[in-house]
């Protein structure tokens, strides 16, 4: 097994100026029943670069779930090419190149917290030490190492969420997929978990990949917001944040936020076809 | 930081409370339990109910006391029945399970048979199954329970390793997990909770599977003949005592079951419930 450093792997060093993900052209269609298709993805082109952290943010039903899931390869295109790490999605899947966040922690309720953590770990055949100390390691980073012995259900839904965060980092994959992950938190766990998840990002570097439907959480954390419209789904703006790093709950004060945030509404305004 | 505490704090009550909690959960079944063996003591006693029809309670644990020996070792040899036939019945129902589990087309395609089959009263097939497997052979007290019991324990086991969450499974993909480890460490424990429930009921059906066998199978010392002897004598007595023997031991299969359940799968919602 290759020897694994701090700094995430399988960045596209190789290939300076790479983009992560690449997505052209990119279609999905859903075959309802009864003859019926739903076009959820229409025409995508979105170039993600490394170390970047991205959001998509629209209306539920805008397809920003497919679009992840399609980078994934939980989903496959009905039509366009998708390249991550350089690389089909499939392939960049089975190399293992990215970890994914669902809205449901879905943590495995018969493992404890730490077992949860190890599992990316037992799949991909790391040693029983070696598992058990990146658990640890990932633990403090999420800063909950004195409940590594815990079931999920001993655990408040941010807890659970941070767990789930520590084991999509375990296996320290360059590119973090995020659908909604705090989407069922309250406003004000969300806020905590926006500053943790920006610690973490500093201490692990890599990209992300982002979803969530809270204008000021995509502006809060990205370099870039992806506007989306829904029927079909459709990229409608992209704007980059220029708020100085790191950023922090005076961020949230700053007259470029608001700035931005108005920016992103508007946006989104026009996706309605108001 | 959200406090340790917090989440901690339901896992430790004191002992003494604990116990006495567990005594006011249990005293009112104690209490109407105590109160109907009064009243069929009395009833029969004063009503004049006559002893072959319906004994006293008093002269049912005489039985007992009097028969323990022979109840005993003939309880012993229906429990024997009833744990092989269990252990055939559980082996064979996971194994067809993880089988059919695997190969979908294969489990669509036996499904509907394992259900029609289930429906017919197994019970009946006890001749048969004596006929062709010999009338004193154990192995034929065994068959017959293992039939009883294989159906619940396979298609329960089968539900557990397909109804697994989504978003489980899509996290292994996400991790291009092989089939072999998203059975070992997503489908199996998955099935868990499922297969033990599946358990304690067949617990409960391997007893009955293995007193039906005990009538229609010969030359035995089973506790099934005994209780045809004993009401062909009108030592009803014996009967019941024999009838509470069998339930008894029941019981503890059960529990034995139930306590296996709790150190198997201490995460699980069932186990958390009962740690009131
Ligand atoms: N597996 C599926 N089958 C059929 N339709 C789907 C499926 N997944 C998503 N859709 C539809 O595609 C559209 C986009 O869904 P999704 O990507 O989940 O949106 P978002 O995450 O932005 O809320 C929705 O209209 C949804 O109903
Ligand atoms: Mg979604």
């Amino acid at each position: 097994m290759a020897e694994i450093t701090r700094q995430a792997r399988g960045t596209p060093e190789d290939a300076p100026g790479a983009p992560v993900v690449a997505v052209r052209n990119a279609s999905k269609v859903f075959e309802l029943g009864g003859g019926q298709t739903m076009v959820a993805l229409k025409d995508i082109n979105l170039e993600v670069q490394a170390n970047e952290f991205i959001s998509l943010t629209g209306p539920s039903g805008c397809g920003k779930s497919t679009l992840l899931r399609l980078i994934a390869d939980l989903l496959e295109p009905t039509s366009g090419d998708l390249l991550v790490n350089g690389k089909p999605p499939r392939q960049a899947r089975l190399d293992r190149d990215y970890g994914f966040v669902f809205q449901a922690a879905t943590l495995y309720e018969w493992r404890t917290v730490a077992h949860n953590v190890q599992l990316p770990l037992e799949v991909m055949g790391y040693s029983p030490a070696r598992r058990a100390q990146r658990a640890r390691e990932m633990l403090r980073l999420v800063e909950l190492e004195q409940f590594a012995r815990h079931y999920p259900w001993q655990l408040s839904g941010g807890m659970q969420q941070r767990v789930a965060i520590a084991r999509a980092l375990a296996f320290q994959p360059a590119l973090l997929l995020m659908d909604e992950p705090f989407g069922a938190l309250d406003e004000f766990t969300r806020e905590r978990m926006n500053m943790e998840l920006l610690k973490i990002w500093d201490q692990t570097g890599g990209t992300v990949i982002f979803v969530t439907h809270s204008i000021a959480e995509a502006v809060f954390l990205s370099n870039r917001v992806v506007v989306m419209s829904p029927r079909p789904g459709q990229i409608t703006k992209v704007i980059d944040i220029d708020l100085p790093r790191p950023r922090n709950f005076e961020t949230r004060e700053d007259p470029r936020f608001f700035t931005a945030v108005t920016d992103v509404r508007e946006s989104l305004r026009e996706a309605y076809g108001a | 930081m959200i406090s340790a505490s917090a989440a901690s704090a339901n896992t430790t009550t004191p002992h003494g409370r604990r116990a006495l909690e567990r005594l006011r959960f249990y005293l009112p079944t104690v209490l109407v339990a105590a109160l109907l063996l009064v009243a069929w003591e009395v009833a029969v006693r004063f009503l004049g109910i006559r002893e072959f029809l319906l004994p006293k309670p008093t002269s049912i644990v005489q039985a007992l006391v009097d028969q323990w020996p022979i109840l005993t070792s003939k309880a012993l040899s229906t429990l024997r029945s009833a744990l092989g036939g269990f252990a055939l019945g559980v082996g064979l129902g996971l194994l067809v399970a993880l089988i059919t589990a695997r190969w979908v087309t294969l489990r669509q395609a036996m499904l509907p048979f394992a259900i029609a089959a289930n429906s017919v009263p197994i019970v009946a097939f006890s001749p048969i199954l004596f006929n062709w497997f010999g009338p004193s052979n154990p192995f034929s007290w065994m068959v017959i329970v293992a039939v009883i019991v294989f159906f619940p324990v396979m298609i329960n086991a089968v539900r557990g390793l397909t109804l697994v969450n989504p978003r489980a499974l899509e996290l292994m993909r996400s991790y291009a997990a092989s089939d072999f480890k998203v059975l070992v460490a997503l489908r199996i424990p998955n099935a868990l909770p499922f297969v033990f429930s599946a358990l304690r009921v067949a617990t409960v059906l391997s007893m009955i599977g293995a007193v039906v066998a005990d009538f229609f199978g010969v030359d035995r010392l089973t506790i099934g003949k005994y209780i045809t002897q004993e009401s062909a004598a009108f030592r009803f007595a014996n009967t019941w005592a024999a009838i509470l023997l069998v339930s008894l031991v029941g019981i503890v299969f059960y529990w034995l079951i139930a306590l296996i359940e709790r150190v198997a799968m201490p995460w699980h919602i069932s186990v958390r419930a009962q740690d009131h």
